[in-house]
């Protein structure tokens, strides 16, 4: 059984041991320093989550810093958290927790450092760190394979209707092989286009390569040579894209520019059998339009990794549709991914609290 | 059949379902050819019904496990088939299925709907990646080596290969040539595409599964008999491996009430490898080309060597 691997059983041996009773009750943890070592020099750090054992592991192996950990696998409720970060020189935060003026000034002037255990950060108000002058870590590379394996797996299954398939050989559709039955569309000859081409972008591509695509089309907005050069991409307009791809994959970080921009306009353009998966931000997409756009067969199918809002309710329109594929956002979620976004989301965080460079500073 | 210059008569059982046995039977009787499924066994019955008008059996599949191939050449009868036409299609949709167990989909699928998802976890439905993996491909055939192919830029670190012997275009793949054991106990993905022959017939069983990691995914979208299913059943029950994902079973259908069909850590596809429009197109096209051939005693565009 899954719960059974042995990854899981040895990462949770090892968070048991990290743990211990915590000292204030609920979900607070309370560790790293002895108390005789406590010192106004010593950093106050809070930690949003549980996170995986390695980062973990290194916040609680550093000498110089105090950590309070919301010890739960569900996100810290606002109000804790708001009380949670007066005064902290470092905050460790998930893409859950928005970070934005109030939280910042809940948290007062000795914040320094904001580290993210994610490579998106629509969910950090960087004009409000910038102002502060609060140093911002987050996690890029470290998740690209999982994300653009994840968003290949997500392609297929849509494709090659993979759910509905499975659905059928368990409720007794399945009779004996028939010539037309269950049918989907190949890569083979076909034309990909990637909407946003960056790291997780270029990876995608290179995975689909064997599978025989003719041609790999990316809008930006401006061309990304050295980027599109590794994966012989042509660079064109979204609407050129749009009526191009067999297959259009939205890999493009969330902004006020790509805020909805998959929408009815982009839909209509696009061609009745394609196939459209977003791996990126759910606000990047109109899920109304979307819903039109499948429900109408302007499109053959799509498949979400990402959806506004997270989670999805299970009342949701686009549930009743079988060729919408959901995933609930699980791109990066391999036991090696997401202890090494752990351990570099923690590295971000002690460097920046030593005023050294960080493994993967964001750009202010 | 202008290109082969031959009128036809043809007899079509017009349904998407198969023809029944006795109908079967009946409506070969004095055919010249006859162009089937793979779910309908061309076995002495068969032959025998059909007469001595019978020149040539044309399949819409590439195995052919399903024709009595001994009876078949005694009798002079050619046979065509679809080898290469689905090539791609299948080992994409191996790759799918590998993907889609290693990476839990269904499962991810089913708590979106049931609300079982709450909110981004860091350690909630992880799985396992292909980067810095050993994958083990047992039957380094044409689609052995499509699915190695496509499974190269995903990182894997290790490609590891077994059959009868070693295979120059393995090369391609930086594929290694292995024993079945070192191949099963070293492999992260184990992926089973060799044919069903008396050899295969059952060869992943007890003891095979008993050799693999406890973190290892199996994946069959050969034939449904090269496994054995009350062994896979015991296997992913209890832990022995993680996953297993499979395109093909004994019986097909498998009946919805079959012990692998509740486990969570096995997905079953209805086995639908050459599923694709284009792909079933050029397979359809192709039989009846071998079938045309074989009535005009041409060269077929694919014969099988019998």
């Amino acid at each position: 059984m899954w719960s059974s691997w042995s990854p899981l059983r040895r990462l949770q041996r090892i968070a048991v041991s990290a743990s211990r009773p915590a000292a204030a009750g609920n979900n607070n943890y309370i560790g790293g320093m002895q108390r005789r070592e406590q010192s106004a020099l010593a950093h106050r750090v809070y930690i949003t989550r549980k996170v995986p054992p390695e980062g973990l592991e290194i916040v609680r192996r550093c000498g110089r810093v105090k950590f309070e950990l919301w010890d739960s696998d569900d996100p810290v409720p606002r109000d804790e958290l708001l009380k949670k970060v007066k005064g902290v020189d470092g905050l460790l935060c998930m893409l859950t927790e928005k970070v934005d003026a109030e939280l910042l000034d809940a948290a007062g002037p000795n914040l320094k450092v904001l580290s993210t255990m994610s490579v998106g950060f629509d969910h950090l108000c960087l004009d409000e760190l910038k102002k502060r002058g609060i140093r911002v870590g987050y996690t890029p590379d470290v998740l690209t394979d999982a994300v653009a394996e994840l968003t290949v797996a997500l392609l297929l299954a849509t494709s090659r209707r993979l759910i509905e398939a499975a659905h059928e050989a368990k409720t007794g559709g399945w009779g004996t092989w028939r010539t037309l039955w269950l049918c989907g569309y190949e890569l083979a000859n076909s034309t990909v286009g990637i909407l946003g081409l960056g790291r997780i972008g270029v990876a995608i591509a290179e995975r689909l390569k064997p599978f025989k695509v003719k041609k790999f089309l990316y809008t930006d907005v401006a061309p990304r040579p050295q980027l599109a050069e590794m994966i012989n991409a042509e660079y064109v307009s979204l609407e050129e894209l749009a009526k191009q791809s067999d297959f259009l994959a939205a890999c493009c970080a969330l902004t006020p520019e790509t805020q909805g921009i998959c929408n009815r306009k982009l839909f209509s353009q696009m061609k009745k059998n394609a196939i459209f998966i977003n791996t990126s931000r759910g606000g990047i997409v109109n899920q109304e339009d979307l819903y039109e756009a499948l429900s109408a067969g302007q499109i053959a199918a799509a498949g979400l990794d990402v959806t506004t809002p997270e989670p999805l309710p299970t009342d949701h329109p686009l549930f009743k549709l079988k060729n919408c594929v959901i995933l609930p956002h699980i791109a990066s979620a391999s036991y090696t991914t997401r202890n090494a976004m752990s351990a570099l989301a923690a590295n971000n965080l002690l460097a920046g609290l030593r005023g050294e460079p960080m493994p993967k500073e964001l750009e202010l | 059949s202008s290109r082969y210059g031959t009128a036809c008569k043809v007899s079509l059982w017009d349904s998407d379902e198969p023809i029944p046995r006795t109908d079967l039977l009946q409506g070969v009787s004095g055919a010249h050819g006859i162009l089937c499924l793979l779910s309908d066994r061309i076995d002495a019955e068969v032959i025998n019904a059909a007469g001595p008008n019978l020149k040539v059996i044309s399949t819409l599949s590439v195995g052919f496990d399903h024709l009595a191939v001994g009876e078949i050449k005694k009798r002079g009868v050619r046979v065509g088939y679809t080898p290469d036409v689905l090539t791609d299609a299948t080992a994409e949709l191996t790759v799918a299925l590998l993907l889609a167990t290693a990476r839990r989909i269904p499962e991810g699928v089913e708590e979106v709907k049931n609300g079982g998802w709450s909110s981004w976890k860091p350690l909630w439905l992880c799985g396992y990646g292909l980067s810095g993996s050993t994958v083990g491909v047992i039957g380094l055939g044409r689609i052995g080596l499509a699915i190695a192919r496509r499974l190269k830029p995903f990182g894997v670190k290790r490609l590891l290969y077994s059959g009868r012997t070693s295979k120059p275009q393995a090369a391609e793949v930086d594929g290694e040539f292995a024993s079945l054991d070192r191949l099963v106990s070293e492999s992260d993905f184990v992926v089973v595409s060799c044919s069903l022959t008396p050899e295969t017939q059952g060869l992943c069983d007890k003891a095979l599964f008993s050799k693999m990691k406890k973190t290892a995914v199996f994946v069959n979208t050969s034939r449904g008999a090269v496994v054995n299913q009350e062994d896979l059943h015991e296997a992913l029950s209890s832990g022995r491996i993680a996953a297993a994902g499979l395109d093909v079973t004994t019986p097909e259908p498998l009946p919805t009430d079959h012990p692998l069909l509740k486990l969570k850590n096995c997905v079953i596809l209805p086995h639908i490898g050459s599923a694709t429009y284009s792909t079933r197109g050029i397979m359809a096209e192709l039989c009846a080309n071998n079938l045309l051939a074989g009535l005009t005693g041409s060269a077929m565009p694919s014969e099988l060597a019998l």
